[in-house]
């Protein structure tokens, strides 16, 4: 089944809160190498004036991914995950994220374009805290191959 | 202390440094992320699909690749923006590690917004791996 280009422009609600812990931060900081101590211990990160420990600058693909969800798990959407490949992938952050934050995303489907066989598919994920104040923006873009002919 | 915008000059060098990733790194990644995706850890799987076999996760590579700015830049906090394309897979091999060499030089700067674009380059065994691979710092 092809990717239903009609699903762009669409908007989901809200979706459930998303509550950031030290301990995943530590677990996602050692993952990728972040050796900077504000995202390990509290003290140091509320040197830089912080209020707990800080996500790395990718972290928030992980409360992104969350939401993205709801668009790829949709059998609708026609999205095949083993034919995805990862295009592209931009942060923009309004804060940084940190440990006890509860934030709730809300996912745009940006734009659905075919082109040489390939669907590009651009999501936008709009991070904010549970007050409404703006977090982070994910956009990432994913390539779904063409079915094998 | 954070580099200061006017001792910067574009072109300049910031930052190097090679990031080790073994299939140990790639399961620690996947349950941290929760991208269990079982190319980057499952070999059968990774070749049924075409690929060279098991591949790190594009955002693991990306994560990795901002380390030495965060730690040039003092306070990751300062990471205002970061955007990379993933322009060719990560093979990592069983036994052994693939490396990742991260340059990082100012792009650009902008003294109003008091921000550095800071471009990454990006490679496995000499080849970019990312493309317009850009943070942005913010610097006062």
């Amino acid at each position: 089944m092809p990717v239903d280009t009609g699903y762009a422009g669409r908007v989901y609600p809200p979706n459930a809160v998303y509550e950031v812990g030290r301990e995943h931060l530590r677990s996602f900081a050692a993952a990728v190498g972040a050796q900077h101590p504000a995202h390990t211990d509290v003290e140091a990160a509320r040197a830089l004036g912080h209020p707990d420990v800080i996500a790395p600058p990718t972290f928030a693909v992980v409360v992104a991914q969350r939401a993205e969800a709801q668009l790829f798990e949709d059998p609708a959407a026609g999205i095949d995950f083993s034919r995805v490949v990862h295009a592209d992938e931009r942060f923009t952050h309004h804060r940084p994220v940190h440990a006890g934050d509860r934030l709730v995303t809300v996912l745009h489907v940006d734009s659905i374009v075919e082109r040489a066989g390939l669907a590009m598919i651009t999501t936008r994920a709009e991070i904010a805290a549970e007050d409404g104040e703006p977090v982070a923006t994910v956009v990432s873009t994913l390539a779904v191959r063409p079915e094998e002919s | 202390m954070a580099p200061r915008l006017e001792d910067l000059a574009v072109g300049q060098e910031v930052a190097r440094a090679e990031v080790v990733v073994d299939r140990a790194r790639l399961v620690r990644y996947a349950a941290a992320s929760g991208d269990f995706n079982p190319i980057h850890w499952n070999e059968r799987v990774a070749l049924s699909v075409g690929l060279p076999g098991v591949i790190a996760h594009g955002m693991w590579t990306m994560g990795a690749a901002v380390g030495p700015v965060v730690d040039w830049v003092g306070d990751p906090g300062r990471v205002v923006d970061y955007q990379v394309r993933f322009t060719r897979p990560v093979p990592v091999p069983d036994p052994g590690e693939a490396t990742v060499e991260v340059v990082a030089a100012v792009g650009a700067l902008d003294a109003e917004a008091g921000t550095a674009r800071v471009d990454l380059t990006v490679t496995v065994e000499g080849q970019r791996v990312l493309g317009k691979a850009q943070a942005v710092v913010r610097l006062s």
